[in-house]
């Protein structure tokens, strides 16, 4: 076992850890900063992020205006002194981006370009051509690369946060191409580990993203907020579950049943007008325009294929010329993975698992109720997403609150005396049971294809776009002997070097515990708000539920549900209204 | 009974064998699996112990880099059916130290690359107040391609220069510098430069040119060194003929 230290120990490499770790440095130069990944940091799944990010910069739109936005797209579940801190603060984080770099779309005088996106009354949304998660990661990755006080722990993978008097003082790491147990002593500990879309077979997130630190976070006894808010985006390609972007449909694009028919227009989206029309019909938000798609299904109006029903993109109208400009990324996916050119043909689609609203529980400074401990990014609920986050606020989110989590953490950090000594016991207690469980284990009879494959047949079943709470219950218990068969499992690989299968069997553990949390908190919201639909209460009940969920592990059994009131500060509850 | 094809994997458990080994294995043959998903069948269903890295399915995380059929690709973005009848070759990405079966170690990468600085260099940066560094589309347009790199590898696997020198910087370190040499807010060309005309650095290169070739992103390496070797002698001309000015 390898033992070392930092002062400030940011787990993940994707935006939002990286931003954290460029504010520390910048916070406090007598800081040690450190940022652990289980992927080398480009890899992070930021890196897929398409159609842009959300600041307020154009003279025609205001800051009122993007919160009024995020806060009706969320359904009134957003807390607003959250929202309020992000569009301030977000102009600026785009800026710095700018000026480290990023390759951002332009206007023909220069200034930076922006986009409409959906749910968005106002075009703010800056984009870099359909790839501005790949640009905006690689232009952080390469700006800490400037910075001396930023170490790394690349491919090393947290399997267990210590705490120790009540204080998180760091994490227990697998070093993956050695194997060796890497004990991480911290004064203060950021995870930034991103969401958990693989907890669905169906998704547009990539195989990293298992929802490790949420889980790391609930077994730490931190809460996990709002889980049952899952994201289902309306538009990504059968099988794969590739996204095709919402800019897209920014740029003009149409979504057309079997028919050719823009059928948004019976879901009280708006009418079809030739130009695209800020928030409606096709710039609805993504919760809606998932939910018409289930309803046109149960019409009998969608097209059928080997991979499940779907319905037609169709952006030919844009031309070539636009397409090849603004959408460039979207046209080499479809040619490459489903063999057309959406210059000419129409791109299938149907909804997909794509965005956790819900997370770690924070407060407005990335501070988690477990002291010692800050979350940022899509593995935390600050909350500014509510119940259905809008299109292009979340890389965003990881710029603002990834900074403000650094700056919390560096100030908290700064006060700490020395890290425990005791937490090396611990942390060889995390190394035997790693031997024990895994490694070492000869008598187990469960593989992990069959366990994960039978979590996601659950979980699309029953916490899907419309959940009942028979349902819901039924997928608590398949978790629960999923939790159990669990113990049973045994690996092929017994080797040190580079196990990924390993790795894989403790991502499947975390996902577990995810997956429980969001069918308890799905269970207890007996209404229907944003993403959450349930077919039992299908209206929103603002008397019991504009209330956050928060999910605490209990020491056996599913996760105990408490709520929370939602903070509001100027937005009163009002109706959702899209196409007017 | 479906079809099937066969893949014969490169094995390496260095805990168990001194020379990597060769397995074959049969998998179901889909004809919308990409090379990457047989990987995955294999992992799933048939042996734990294959070892690879991947994640997100769709070329633009840049890990899952491999040699399949003697060429360096993204397993996620050549399919099945571009092989048919099999068998296909997977190996690791030539000229990198293996670390397990198809794992190879770039670290050696990751050191070079932050030794050309890549990140914007400023004498002074203006304050935030004042807004963004105008930069017209045309400006944009002379170092995007440089900048679209996904730092996958497969450049240098292709790269017989970096196969016999591994002191050699190497093509993608090398657009990546270009890429903030021809950025508009940039002015550390001449710091680049100074570290990039040292051994290992752009005259190492013979003019190859099969790092464009692999590259998925197009990013075309060659050409980035290319511009680089006519900057530098142009600088090194400058030198001689007039000291004074050089800089
Ligand atoms: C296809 C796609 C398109 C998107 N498009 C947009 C868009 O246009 N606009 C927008 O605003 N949002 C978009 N999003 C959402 C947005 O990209 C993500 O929410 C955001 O990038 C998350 O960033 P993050 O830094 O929180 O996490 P990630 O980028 O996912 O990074 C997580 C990091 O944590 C590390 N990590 C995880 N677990 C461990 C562990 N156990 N040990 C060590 N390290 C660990 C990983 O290695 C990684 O470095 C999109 C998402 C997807 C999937
Ligand atoms: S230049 Fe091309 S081949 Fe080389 S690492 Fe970058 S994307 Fe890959
Ligand atoms: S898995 Fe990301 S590039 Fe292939």
């Amino acid at each position: 076992m390898d033992v070392s230290s930092c002062d400030v120990l940011v787990v993940g490499g994707g935006a939002a850890g990286l931003r954290a770790a460029i504010a520390i440095a910048e916070a406090n130069l007598n800081l040690r900063v450190a940022v652990i990944s289980k992927v080398y940091p480009m890899r992070s799944h930021t890196v897929s992020a398409e159609g842009g990010a959300a600041a307020v910069i154009k003279p025609n739109d205001s800051l009122d205006e993007h919160a009024y936005d995020t806060i009706s797209g969320g359904d009134w579940l957003c807390d607003q002194d959250a929202v309020e801190a992000f569009v301030n603060e977000a102009p600026v984080e785009m800026l710095r981006l700018e000026h480290w770099g990023c390759p951002w779309s332009r206007q023909p005088d220069g200034r930076v370009a922006v986009r409409s996106f959906g749910g968005m009354k106002v075009e703010r949304t800056w984009f870099a051509a359909d790839k501005t998660g790949f640009h905006m990661l690689h232009s952080l990755f390469q700006t800490t690369l400037k910075y001396e006080a930023i170490q790394r722990y690349d491919e090393c993978f947290v399997t267990k946060l210590l705490v120790e008097k009540g204080r998180c003082q760091g994490v227990v790491a697998i070093e993956v191409a050695t194997g060796k147990i890497l004990a991480i002593t911290a004064k203060a500990v950021i995870l930034a580990t991103g969401g958990c879309g693989k907890v669905f077979p169906f998704t547009t997130n990539g195989a990293i993203k298992t929802g490790d630190g949420m889980a790391l976070a609930y077994r730490a006894g931190a809460p996990l907020k709002d889980m049952e808010f899952v994201q289902y985006h309306p538009t990504g390609l059968p099988l794969t579950g590739i996204l095709i972007t919402e800019a897209t449909r920014s740029e003009g694009g149409w979504l057309l049943n079997k028919d050719g028919y823009r059928y948004l227009q019976d879901y009280d989206l708006g009418k079809p007008q030739p130009k695209p029309v800020l928030r409606s019909m096709e710039l609805g938000p993504r919760d809606r325009l998932s939910q018409a798609f289930v309803k046109e299904q149960a019409k009998g109006r969608t097209l059928e294929g080997p991979y499940g029903h779907y319905v037609h993109l169709d952006i030919r109208h844009l031309g070539e010329k636009l397409i090849d400009k603004k959408l460039p990324f979207v046209r080499a996916l479809c040619r490459k993975y489903v063999n057309l050119d959406p210059v000419k043909e129409m791109i299938p689609v149907r909804p997909v698992v794509h965005y956790m609203m819900g997370g770690i529980h924070t407060d407005i400074y990335g501070a988690t109720p477990l002291p010692g401990l800050y979350a940022a990014g899509e593995a935390a609920c600050v909350s500014i997403n509510g119940a259905n986050r809008l299109g292009s606020n979340s890389l965003t989110e990881c710029l603002v609150f990834g900074a403000r989590a650094g700056q919390a953490a560096a100030a908290f950090a700064a006060e700490q005396k020395e890290t425990n000594p005791a937490i090396s016991a611990q942390a060889r207690d995390e190394q035997r049971r790693l031997e024990e469980s895994f490694l070492r284990k000869t008598d187990g009879k469960e593989r992990i294809a069959p366990l994960r494959e039978e979590m996601h047949k659950n979980m699309e079943a029953c916490a899907g776009i419309y959940r009942t709470g028979a349902e819901l219950k039924r997928a608590a218990q398949v978790l629960r002997g999923l939790q159990d068969r669990f113990h049973d499992l045994q690996l092929d690989d017994r080797s040190y070097t580079f196990n990924t299968e390993l790795t894989a069997a403790l991502e499947l553990s975390f996902m577990l515990d995810v997956a429980e949390g969001i069918v308890a908190s799905a269970f207890a919201r007996q209404e229907s708000r944003g993403s959450h639909q349930r077919t039992d209460h299908p209206q929103r009940d603002d008397d019991k539920f504009l209330a956050h969920s928060l999910a605490y592990r209990s020491p056996e059994g599913p996760p105990r549900i408490e709520h929370l009131p939602v903070t509001i500060t100027r937005w009163p509850p009002g109706q959702r209204v899209y196409g007017k | 009974m479906a079809e099937t094809i066969t893949l014969s994997v490169a094995r390496y458990r260095p805990e168990e064998e001194a020379e990597p080994t060769v397995q074959t294995y049969e998998v179901p043959y889909r004809k919308d699996w990409v090379v990457l998903d047989a990987l995955n069948y294999i992992k799933d269903q048939l042996d734990g112990s294959l070892s690879f890295r991947w994640s997100c399915r769709m070329g633009v995380c840049g890990s899952c880099g491999m040699t399949v059929n003697g060429e360096p690709k993204l397993t996620c973005a050549v399919f099945l059916s571009d092989y048919l009848p099999g068998p296909i070759r997977v190996e690791p990405l030539q000229y990198f130290p293996i670390v397990r079966d198809l794992v190879v170690d770039i670290s050696d990468f990751l050191e070079k690359l932050q030794k050309v600085k890549p990140w914007i260099i400023l004498k002074e940066e203006k304050p935030l107040s004042e807004g963004e560094y105008r930069q017209t589309p045309d400006q944009l347009d002379t170092y995007k391609q440089f900048s679209m790199c996904i730092n996958c590898m497969l450049c240098y696997a292709a790269c017989p220069i970096y196969g016999l020198e591994p002191g050699f910087v190497g093509p993608a370190a090398i657009a990546l510098a270009q890429r903030y040499n021809l950025d508009s807010r940039d002015m550390g060309a001449q710091e680049r430069l100074d570290i990039l005309s040292q051994k290992g650095g752009i005259w190492d290169c013979t003019f190859v040119g099969e790092c464009t070739k692999v590259c998925p992103e197009n990013v075309d390496p060659a050409g980035a060194i290319q511009q680089y070797k006519l900057a530098g002698a142009a600088h090194w001309f400058k030198s001689l003929l007039l000291p004074w000015g050089a800089k």
